[in-house]
């Protein structure tokens, strides 16, 4: 067994026989800037093994949202509550311990770096003091083996030669082997071509079926209704509306996004938000 | 929630390397593009030594060239002295050459640790002033402490200046620039009040005793005999971690170098050596019955000291973070590296081995004068750096590019000198191969971003 396969075996699904099943819940958390209200009481439920897709317009407050999941901004009342035990983030760094990564659009890589460094980075292996490159090839080499990201001709070229799809692999990757249980992608095909982006969204499949609960930013409804197994929808910093992605179509996400209601009487599933107005 | 977790819940057992279903489309190796080509090093895509030359040839081509032009500029400017002054490719000139290029060397070397963390360490010159008097009055009555204890304290000092400015740097979050600045001259004023502090300070200028180590280091010579023997086992140690690297990784299945370019590798360092050797073997003595040969006891110094920095750099934690913050300080943060940290001790590993350029300077002076020009001496060790291919916008360098620019540097003051050009030429001349290498240095990096990187 390698180091990145007992990884992702240690890491799938703690939250399996623990309260709800849910990784990630959010109640009722609220986040004001002044007297600019960003969130007013949302709920959220991010599941292990699914790809939960959080949509809403610009303004919507979908970035407040994953900024204090990520323990960047402190929520000023709710609750968060992590694989069933209410959590406080006080940084970044707190996010982190728990298992929460967040791959922000400029995919923090280092372009002098090669692959195996970037995945790495933080966390290298080492043999007494010095580097143990061979063991952290091997591991690299197995996590993206398992993502099945085989584009890339050798693990040892400088991130600086890949493409936009590439890079966002090996973001993807670097989180993996930090043991991320939460990955939260912020707008991961924004920059991408059409083949890049059915590339990033297998990505994304991939992740989670390793057990991995995965929270991706869009506005891009045809990349959401590929992807997402939950669609939660945001509009003027409320949670209009959440549930299985087969109880949404395209026209009611359409309509929570642009008006915070829909006709249409899909959505909702759960009972966890109200449809308010 | 109602949502069938159960069914999506991986199987952990599942075999490495069996399609998940529907995720097929990806799993042919695309063609690689031009760019990936040309950003790589030579052996990450080669498999042979025709396609590893191929390789090498597509990056000179694009600028990302590695030391290949700076050597071609070498042999343009050696060529150049040589037609102009035939002395200049005798033995003892180009021994004396390279002793004086062993400063340069080491300054650059110090200044890369501030560059590739994309700062810079304006204070080196004189940091370098205060080890030198440091040492050198360590070593001499009336203190008298043995030479190594004496090497160690100014090294003390030459670190905890860095601290001091790394800490400043880093904990007020103040430009290198500014600190460093105000450094270079609190560290002249330091350095003439250390230079003051001892009476036999004549004149501001402390004599090392010919007898100590510190005088012999630049000045004295390994036999020749022993020269062969220590460059024999360097051959030795140098293919056999090469080879054995290899065949660790063959073992663990990973990609190798061709064979042929490790071994073209270990026999052009071999050659280098031996060239190296046979000049300092030579007698180099000026008067009648006179005898001087050997290898000056700096050589082997210099590099064992680049040497070990470059397994620093490339082999260690804190070396590898060097490198990732100058690149991008942003991605290292949150990637749980403390940054200041780090950063701190790049400008103490500046102080660490400025202070190694001072003990080399006085060497090669055989005293320590109040009038080394440390501010001349910051911009050499700057020029070097970037001449020898380190880049001024932060993580991209290596210790061996000091050794190219420092030599560069050392060729053309003495090959001018040589000419009997007079001082301001010789500034003049170093200007602009200092200019002609940032100007190179930044036209690989427009050409980097134009190619979209």
């Amino acid at each position: 067994m390698s180091t990145s396969e007992s990884r992702a075996t240690g890491q799938s699904l703690p939250a399996a026989g623990n309260g709800a099943g849910t990784l990630l819940q959010l109640r009722q958390l609220s986040k004001s800037f002044g007297p600019v209200r960003a969130l007013t009481k949302i709920d959220l439920d991010v599941p292990p093994g699914l790809v939960t897709a959080l949509c809403g317009d610009n303004g919507a407050g979908k970035s407040v949202a994953i900024k204090t999941i990520s323990g960047l901004w402190p929520a000023d009342s709710g609750e968060m509550l992590w694989e069933g035990k209410p959590v406080r983030l006080h940084g970044p760094r707190d996010a982190e311990a728990l298992g929460i990564t967040t791959i922000y659009q400029d995919l923090a890589l280092c372009d002098n770096l090669d692959i195996v460094q970037n995945m790495f980075l933080g966390h290298e292996t080492r043999r007494r003091l010095v580097l143990d490159e061979e063991k952290m090839e091997l591991a690299a080499r197995e996590t993206l083996r398992d993502l099945h990201v085989t584009t890339v001709r050798s693990i040892r070229q400088p991130v600086a030669s890949l493409s936009g799809g590439q890079r966002q692999s090996v973001a993807v990757a670097k989180a993996v082997m930090s043991q991320a249980k939460l990955v939260i992608m912020d707008e991961p095909t924004a920059a991408l071509g059409v083949a890049q982006t059915t590339m990033v969204l297998n990505l994304i499949k991939r992740l989670s079926s390793r057990g991995v609960a995965v929270l991706v930013i869009s506005h891009n409804l045809n990349d959401v209704f590929e992807v997402a197994d939950r669609i939660a929808v945001l509009y003027l910093g409320r949670m209009v509306a959440s549930g299985p992605a087969s109880e949404f179509d395209r026209a009611t996400v359409v309509d929570y996004m642009t008006s915070g209601t829909s006709g249409r009487g899909a959505g909702n599933g759960g009972g966890s938000a109200p449809a308010e107005i | 929630m109602d949502d069938p977790l159960a069914t999506a819940h991986p199987d952990p057992e599942r075999e490495p390397g069996v399609a998940v279903v529907g995720v097929e489309e990806d799993a042919a190796p695309a063609a690689i593009s031009d760019e990936a080509l040309i950003a790589a090093s030579p052996e990450v895509f080669a498999s042979t030594l025709g396609e590893y030359f191929a390789a090498w040839g597509r990056r000179i081509r694009n600028g990302e060239s590695g030391a290949l032009p700076v050597l071609a500029g070498l042999v343009l400017i050696v060529i150049f002295f040589q037609l102009e002054e035939p002395k200049f490719l005798t033995a003892l000139n180009l021994v004396n050459l390279l002793q004086y290029a062993a400063i340069f060397v080491m300054f650059a070397a110090a200044e890369i640790f501030a560059l590739l963390l994309s700062e810079i360490d304006l204070s080196l010159g004189y940091i370098a002033g205060c080890g030198a008097f440091v040492i050198a009055e360590l070593i001499a009555p009336p203190v008298g402490l043995p030479w190594w204890l004496g090497i160690l304290g100014g090294l003390a000092v030459t670190s905890f200046m860095g601290f001091v400015q790394g800490t400043l740097i880093t904990r007020l979050n103040l430009p290198s620039f500014v600190v460093t600045l105000g450094g270079s001259l609190g560290f002249l004023g330091a350095m003439l009040v250390i230079a003051n502090a001892d009476p036999s300070a004549v004149g501001g200028v402390m004599n090392i005793d010919p007898n100590s180590p510190v005088y012999k280091l630049v000045q004295d010579n390994m036999s020749t005999g022993l020269g062969w023997g220590v460059l024999a086992v360097a051959i030795a140690a140098f293919g056999a971690t090469q080879l054995m690297r290899i065949r660790q990784r063959r073992a663990h299945g990973l990609t190798t170098p061709p064979l042929s370019v490790t071994v073209l590798t270990i026999a052009l360092a071999a050659a280098g050596g031996i060239v190296l050797l046979l000049i300092c073997s030579a007698n180099r003595g000026l008067g009648v019955g006179s005898n001087v040969s050997g290898v000056p006891w700096v050589f082997p110094f210099t590099i064992v000291v680049l040497l070990a920095l470059t397994f620093l750099l490339t082999r260690t934690r804190t070396g590898r973070y060097v490198y990732a913050i100058g690149a991008n300080p942003e991605a290292a943060r949150r990637s749980g590296i403390n940054v200041a940290w780090v950063k701190t001790f790049g400008f103490v590993m500046v102080g660490l081995v400025g202070g190694l350029a001072g003990l080399v300077y006085e060497s090669y002076n055989g005293s320590m004068a109040t009038d080394i020009n440390g501010g001349q001496f910051v911009l050499f060790a700057v020029g070097a750096a970037v001449i020898g291919g380190t880049s001024l916008f932060g993580g991209r360098g290596k210790p061996l590019h000091a050794l190219l620019g420092g030599i560069v540097l050392g060729t053309v003051f003495n090959g001018l000198g040589l000419m009997g050009i007079s001082a301001q030429g010789t500034d003049i001349a170093t200007a602009i191969v200092l200019i002609a290498a940032v100007t190179l240095d930044s036209l690989v990096r427009r050409r980097a971003a134009t190619q979209g990187r």
